[in-house]
C-alpha cells in the first residue's frame, strides 16, 4: 500500500511526547523529515537535547504507530541534520505545553539572547513578576522558575 | 583518519568522564537546584559522549558501549583534569566553571569541522553547553564575591588547584597538526587563547585572583592518567563486567 507524506503526517500526530501527553511529536517539532516513495516510508527525527534518555523510546513509537496502520516497508533514523530548538515548536505544540502546566520557552532570533532572557509566564496566573530559580529542571529540557504574584513555583520548557 | 579518532576519542572520553563525575552529585548536591543542576548537565555530557562513540563506531571502532565500558584506563584519552574525584562542591563547582568554558569554545569551533556529522552535532550541542557555561560563570560570580573570608578562601584554594589541570585540557593530541591541516578542528592553541580570555573577564567580576605561572598538568591525551580514573572506571563498569552479554 502506497502512503502520501499528508498520510503519514496525520499518522503521527497521533504519536505524542511520552512525558507531554498533550504535545505531539509533529507539534514538538522533532520529526524533520518524511520521505516517501512508492510504498516506502523514510522518517527523519531530531533529539530536543542530544542525551535526551526518551529518544529511542519516540522512535520505537513512531514505529509502532506505523505499523498499526499498516506501513510496513519504513525507515526511521535519527539524525542532528536539522538540529531541533525551541523555536521549532509549532503553535498548537505550545497550546499543548501550556494545557500541560507548563510555560512556554522564550522565541528568540539569535541564540545569544538566551543568556539574558529569564522571564516566563507563569502558567497558573498569567504573572510576569517571575524569576527564574535555576535553569535546569526535572527533565533536560525544563527550568524552575518563581512567580511573585501567586507565589508558586513553576516549570518551563526552556528556548534552545 | 586515525587524526580524527584521536580527536574524537578525547572529546568523548572527556564527556564520559566528567558526565560520570558530575552524576556523583545526584542526590547530595548542598542544595536541591544544585542537585538538579549538577545531575542535568551529567545527562547532557552522557549524551555527548554516546554521540562521539556513536560516531567512532561509524569509523569502525567498537559500539559505544564497548568503547565506554570495557576499555581499561590506559587506553583513555581524556584530561586528568576531568578524572579528579568530585571532593567538595567548591572544588565541583570551579571545574565545572574551568571545563565548560573550554567546551562551549571547543564547540563552537567544531561547529566549521570538515567532519560533516562532526560539525552537525557541534551546532547542537552548543545550545546544551550554553546553558552549562551560564550555569558554572553564575555560581563562579556568586561564591567568588562570597561574604565570607573561609568562602573566599576555599574558592581560591580551589582555583589554585584546579587551574593547572585545567591548562591541561589544551595538551596537544599526538596528530594535533594533522587534525588541523585536515580542517577538523581549529587546534588546542586557539581554544586555549579565547578561553584564557573568557574565564579572565569572568574572574574579574569576582574577589578571587588566577594563580600566575602555572605550568600544565599533562599527560591525559597520551594515555597517561591518575589512579582515580582507574578506579572510576571500575566502578562505573561493575555491574556490566559481572556478564557482558546480559540484555538490559
Amino acid at each position: 500500500m502506497n502512503f502520501t507524506k499528508e498520510d503519514i503526517l496525520k499518522i503521527l500526530e497521533e504519536v505524542v511526547d511520552p512525558e507531554i501527553p498533550t504535545v505531539s511529536l509533529v507539534d514538538l517539532g522533532v520529526i524533520t523529515n518524511i520521505e516517501t516513495k512508492d510504498d516506502f516510508v523514510k522518517i527523519t527525527m531530531t533529539p530536543t537535547f542530544s542525551g535526551c534518555p526518551a529518544m529511542d523510546y519516540m522512535k520505537q513509537d513512531v514505529i509502532d504507530t506505523l505499523d498499526r496502520y499498516g506501513v510496513e516497508n519504513k525507515e526511521v533514523e535519527i539524525t542532528f541534520d536539522e538540529p531541533w530548538s525551541s523555536n521549532k515548536i509549532t503553535e498548537k505544540g505550545l497550546e499543548g505545553l501550556k494545557k500541560h502546566g507548563l510555560a512556554l520557552p522564550q522565541k528568540y532570533i539569535s541564540p545569544e539572547e538566551i543568556n539574558y532572557i529569564q522571564y516566563a509566564t507563569c502558567p497558573h496566573c498569567d504573572g510576569d513578576n517571575t524569576e527564574l530559580r535555576s535553569p535546569f529542571g526535572p527533565t533536560l529540557c525544563r527550568a524552575f522558575h518563581f512567580c511573585n504574584d501567586c507565589n508558586m513555583m513553576f516549570e518551563q520548557f526552556k528556548a534552545l | 583518519m586515525e587524526a580524527l579518532k584521536e580527536l574524537l576519542f578525547k572529546m568523548a572520553d572527556d564527556s564520559l568522564v566528567i558526565g560520570h563525575r558530575m552524576g556523583e552529585w545526584t542526590g547530595i548536591a548542598p542544595m536541591m537546584e544544585e542537585d538538579l543542576a549538577f545531575s542535568s548537565i551529567a545527562q547532557d555530557k552522557l549524551g555527548h559522549a554516546n554521540t562521539l562513540y556513536d560516531m567512532l563506531h561509524e569509523l569502525g571502532e567498537a559500539d559505544a558501549d564497548t568503547l565506554g565500558f570495557l576499555r581499561s584506563a590506559n587506553e583513555f584519552r581524556n584530561c586528568q583534569f576531568v578524572e579528579l574525584p568530585i571532593g567538595d562542591y567548591d572544588f565541583s563547582l570551579v571545574r565545572h566553571f574551568l571545563f565548560d568554558n573550554a567546551e562551549f569554545i571547543r564547540y563552537k569551533h567544531l561547529a566549521n569541522s570538515s567532519h560533516e556529522p562532526l560539525a552537525k552535532f557541534a551546532r547542537k550541542v552548543i545550545g546544551e553547553v550554553r546553558y552549562h557555561v551560564m550555569h558554572g560563570n553564575a555560581w563562579m560570580k556568586k561564591l567568588g564575591n562570597s561574604h565570607t573570608a573561609e568562602g573566599l578562601e576555599r574558592m581560591q584554594q580551589q582555583l589554585n588547584f584546579a587551574f593547572p589541570y585545567a591548562l591541561g585540557v589544551f595538551e596537544h593530541s599526538p596528530s594535533e597538526n594533522e587534525i588541523k591541516d585536515q580542517g577538523y578542528f581549529v587546534g588546542e592553541d586557539t581554544v586555549k587563547e579565547e578561553w584564557m580570555n573568557t574565564i579572565k573577564s569572568v574572574i574579574a567580576e569576582t574577589k578571587l585572583t588566577l594563580p600566575e605561572n602555572a605550568e600544565p598538568v599533562t599527560g591525559g591525551r597520551k594515555h597517561e592518567h591518575t589512579e582515580h580514573l582507574s578506579t572510576m572506571l571500575e566502578e562505573m563498569s561493575v555491574t556490566l563486567r559481572l556478564d557482558p552479554s546480559v540484555e538490559w
